[in-house]
C-alpha cells in the first residue's frame, strides 16, 4: 500500500517526532533552532539554575538584543533602567551557559527574525521556537516556526525538545500576477481580513500558488510573519530555487557535500500531490490594491482605494461591536476615504518590513521627492547588517535628504519598549504588524502599510500608494 | 523538582476569604527579571500593615498557609506562586482554589490541599491557641496533621503522583532523555549550528 500522502507541515512534523504522545499525551519534538532575546527569557533562565540544569544545546540556540534596545545613542548606556536591567541579565545569562549572543553595536545585533535568516541558521526542514510570537516569520523558508512562552523556553533550553499537541493544516492558494504598487504586505493583509483574526486558530498554515512562488524571500517572510495574527500556529511556504539562492552564500549555510544532501532533502519537502488540507482558503492576487488597515486588529483592512466601513454593514454581532469601539479609538467616521485620512508620523521597520529589500523599494519611491511637512518619518532597519548594507547603497542618504531619521535596529515603534513611542492620538502609517489600542503609545492610532505606501503616505501625508503621485 | 511526600512546618492562619493574586503580588513586581526572590512582595501591600499575620513573630516563619475559600483568584500570573514558594510556603489548604492559581502551583511544586471550611475554622483556632504550632502535612495519605487534629484534603491525582515523583514538565520529557539521545544521532549533518559562530 502506498504511503499516506502528506502536507508539508506534516512531513516536518513526522521527521521531528522523537515521542508519539500515547492515550492523549502531546507528541515530543526536537528543535533544531532556538532564538532568543531579552525579554521572554529570563525567568527561563533563572528556572534553569533554580533547577541546576545546563543548556542541553548551545550549538543549536542563539541570542540577540532587540525588543528592549534603544535607535538613537547605542554607544551610550541604555537609560531606561528596567531595560537595561533586562539587556544586563541577557548578557549575563548567554555568557554562564555558553550561548551565542549578538549585542547592541555587535553587526549581528538585530531583531530576531531578521538576524536568523541573515546567518542562514534558518533553513527548510528545520524546527524553529523563539519566545515570540512572529517566530512564525521563519516558516518563509518552509520551516516549521512557532512562538512559545517563557516556561517552554525553558524547557527547551533544558531538552532541546518541546511537547506539542497536534495541528489542523490549511491552504491559503494566492493564484496571479500582482499589480504594479501591490506587495506581500498586501497579500497578507487581505489574506486576515478574509479569514479573520481567529481563522487561523489551530491550524499551520501553507501559502501556495503562483503569487506566492513569485515572491523573494523578504516577501515570503513579510506573509509568514503575520500568520500569528490571523491566530494560526504557524504559516509557511514550500521551499524552491528562489530559498536556496538566498540561502547558498549564508555565513551558517551547509557547505560541500552537505549542501547537495540539505538540498535533495528539502527538494522533498512540498506537499504531495493528493494530501488533505483540513481547510483551504482562495485569493485572486491579481485583484488586489494596496491594503490598509482602518481598526484596531489586523483583521480591519480595506483596499487603499475603500472608505471607512459603516459598522452597521458587519452581520456579525461581536464583529460590529468591535468595529464601533475600533472607530471611536481610531476616532474615524464610516464613509471617509481611507485616502484623505490625515497621518502624523511613518514607521518603515519591524521585523514584518525592515529587511533590504523594504528599505530599497521606500527609498525608491521618495527618492527626489519632498516629505510632507506634518510628517515625520522614522526608519528603523532590522539589523546592523541591514543597516549597514543600506548604507553602501546609499539608502541612508535618501532617506536622510528626504527628512527621514535614519535609527539604528531594533524592534523600535512597532511595541514600543524602547522610547521610540507615538504620542496619544497620534496617528502612524506603520508597516508593523499590530494595531492594537496602544500599540505603539498610549492613545496613539495604528494604521498597518506596506513599505511602498509608507513611502507615499510620507510624501503625501495622508495614506496613499505610489500610483498617486503623478509626476509631481 | 523536589519529590514531595511529608512535610512539617509552621502553620499561618489567614483569615480572610478571597484573596486574589493581586493581593498574593500587586503588578508592579511583575517587572523583574526572575522567577525567584518575589518573598519581599509576597502580600507587600498587606505587610505594611503591623496587625498582618506574618508580622508576627511566631508566623513570620510560616510554611503552611492556611486560607479561607476562593484562594488565588483574579490574575493568572504565576508570580503568586513564585511569591509564595521564596517566602518559604509549600503548602497552602483552603476551602477553594481558583483553577489557573492551583495549576500553575502544581507547576512549581507547591501543595494545594482542598479542606472543608469547618476544617479550616478548626485549624486555624488549633493554631491560634499555640501559635507557632507546626502541621504536617502526608502527600501520600493525604492527610494534615496539628497536634491530635487530623484532616483529610483533596489534590487532583496527576498532580498529586507529579509532586510524589518531583516531576515538573521538564523532568517529565527528561524521563526520554534516551529518546531524545537517540534521535539526536540521527539528526543530519547539513542542519544549523550556532557555534562555532561564522559571520
Amino acid at each position: 500500500m502506498a504511503e499516506k500522502p502528506l502536507t508539508l507541515a506534516e512531513k516536518i512534523w513526522q521527521d521531528h517526532l522523537v515521542v508519539k504522545g500515547e492515550s492523549g499525551a502531546p507528541d515530543l519534538l526536537y528543535i533544531d533552532l532556538h532564538l532568543v532575546h531579552e525579554v521572554t527569557s529570563p525567568q527561563a533562565f533563572d528556572g534553569l539554575r533554580l533547577a541546576g540544569r545546563q543548556v542541553r544545546r548551545p550549538d543549536l540556540t542563539i541570542a540577540t538584543e532587540d525588543h528592549n534596545t534603544p535607535t538613537i545613542d547605542i554607544d551610550k548606556p541604555i537609560a531606561d533602567p528596567t531595560s537595561r536591567t533586562q539587556i544586563e541579565a541577557l548578557r549575563k545569562n548567554a555568557k554562564e551557559f555558553g550561548i551565542r549572543i549578538h549585542s547592541l553595536g555587535d553587526i549581528d545585533q538585530g531583531i530576531v527574525h531578521v538576524v536568523g535568516p541573515q546567518l542562514g541558521l534558518t533553513m527548510p526542514g528545520i524546527t524553529v521556537v523563539c519566545g515570540d510570537s512572529h517566530t512564525s516569520t521563519h516558516g518563509a523558508f518552509g520551516a516549521l516556526a512557532m512562538g512559545i512562552g517563557t516556561s517552554e523556553v525553558e524547557h527547551v533550553l533544558a531538552t532541546q525538545t518541546l511537547p506539542l499537541a497536534p495541528f489542523k493544516t490549511m491552504a491559503i492558494n494566492v493564484e496571479g500576477t500582482l499589480r504594479e504598487g501591490v506587495t506581500a504586505k498586501d497579500i497578507i493583509l487581505a489574506v486576515i481580513a478574509q479569514i479573520g483574526t481567529g481563522g487561523g486558530q489551530g491550524y499551520v498554515l501553507e501559502y501556495r500558488g503562483s503569487a506566492i512562488r513569485s515572491l523573494s524571500m523578504e516577501g515570503r517572510m513579510t506573509i509568514c510573519n503575520m500568520s500569528i495574527e490571523a491566530g494560526a500556529r504557524a504559516g509557511m511556504v514550500a521551499p524552491d530555487e528562489t530559498t536556496f539562492a538566498y540561502l547558498k552564500s549564508r555565513p551558517h549555510a551547509p557547505t560541500g557535500n552537505n549542501w547537495d544532501e540539505a538540498v535533495q532533502y528539502w527538494k522533498t519537502l512540498v506537499t504531495d500531490e493528493n494530501a488533505v488540507f483540513d481547510k483551504e482558503v482562495f485569493l485572486d492576487a491579481s485583484a488586489l490594491d494596496p491594503f490598509v488597515t482602518w481598526g484596531t486588529n489586523p483583521g480591519q483592512g480595506v483596499s487603499l482605494n475603500d472608505v471607512v466601513p459603516d459598522p452597521d454593514s458587519f452581520s456579525d454581532a461581536n464583529e460590529r461591536a468591535a468595529a464601533i469601539r475600533a472607530l471611536e479609538y481610531m476616532d474615524l467616521r464610516p464613509g471617509i476615504k481611507m485616502k484623505d485620512i490625515k497621518v502624523d508620523t511613518v514607521f518603515l521597520g519591524s521585523c514584518t518590513n525592515s529587511r533590504i529589500e523594504d528599505l530599497r523599494a521606500a527609498a525608491k519611491i521618495i527618492q527626489g521627492k519632498k516629505k510632507a511637512d506634518n510628517i515625520r518619518m522614522m526608519v528603523v532597519p532590522g539589523s546592523q547588517k541591514v543597516r549597514v548594507q543600506a548604507e553602501k547603497e546609499g539608502l541612508d542618504k535618501i532617506f536622510k535628504d528626504f527628512g527621514a531619521e535614519w535609527r539604528f535596529a531594533g524592534c523600535s515603534m512597532c511595541l514600543g519598549m524602547n522610547p521610540d513611542q507615538l504620542s496619544p492620538g497620534e496617528r502612524a502609517a506603520s508597516t508593523s504588524n499590530r494595531n492594537f489600542e496602544g500599540r505603539q503609545g498610549k492613545g496613539a492610532r495604528t494604521h498597518l502599510v506596506s513599505p511602498l505606501v509608507a513611502a507615499a503616505t510620507a510624501i503625501r501625508g495622508t495614506l496613499s500608494a505610489p500610483a498617486d503621485l503623478g509626476e509631481n | 523538582m523536589e519529590k514531595f511526600s511529608t512535610f512539617t512546618g509552621v502553620a499561618v492562619p489567614l483569615r480572610r476569604s478571597n484573596v486574589d493574586t493581586d493581593q498574593i503580588i500587586p503588578a508592579v513586581y511583575l517587572k523583574r527579571i526572575t522567577k525567584s526572590g518575589f518573598e519581599d512582595a509576597l502580600f507587600a501591600s498587606w505587610r505594611n500593615d503591623p496587625e498582618f499575620v506574618l508580622n508576627q513573630a511566631p508566623y513570620a516563619k510560616g510554611e503552611v498557609l492556611v486560607a479561607g475559600p476562593d484562594f488565588g483568584t483574579g490574575s493568572s500570573r504565576e508570580h503568586a506562586v513564585w511569591a509564595l514558594r521564596d517566602y518559604g510556603f509549600r503548602v497552602v489548604l483552603s476551602a477553594k482554589f481558583a483553577d489557573i492559581f492551583r495549576g500553575n502551583a502544581g507547576k512549581q511544586g507547591l501543595v494545594t490541599g482542598q479542606i472543608t471550611e469547618a476544617e479550616t475554622e478548626l485549624l486555624w483556632r488549633a493554631i491560634e491557641e499555640n501559635p507557632g504550632v507546626e502541621i504536617t502535612v502526608d502527600l501520600t495519605t493525604k492527610v494534615a496533621r496539628l497536634k491530635d487534629i487530623s484532616v483529610s484534603f483533596e489534590i487532583d491525582e496527576y498532580t498529586r503522583w507529579r509532586l510524589l515523583e518531583g516531576l515538573d514538565d521538564i523532568a517529565l520529557t527528561l524521563t526520554h532523555q534516551s529518546a531524545i539521545d537517540e534521535f539526536e544521532k540521527r539528526r543530519p549533518a547539513w542542519m544549523p549550528k550556532t557555534l562555532p559562530a561564522r559571520n
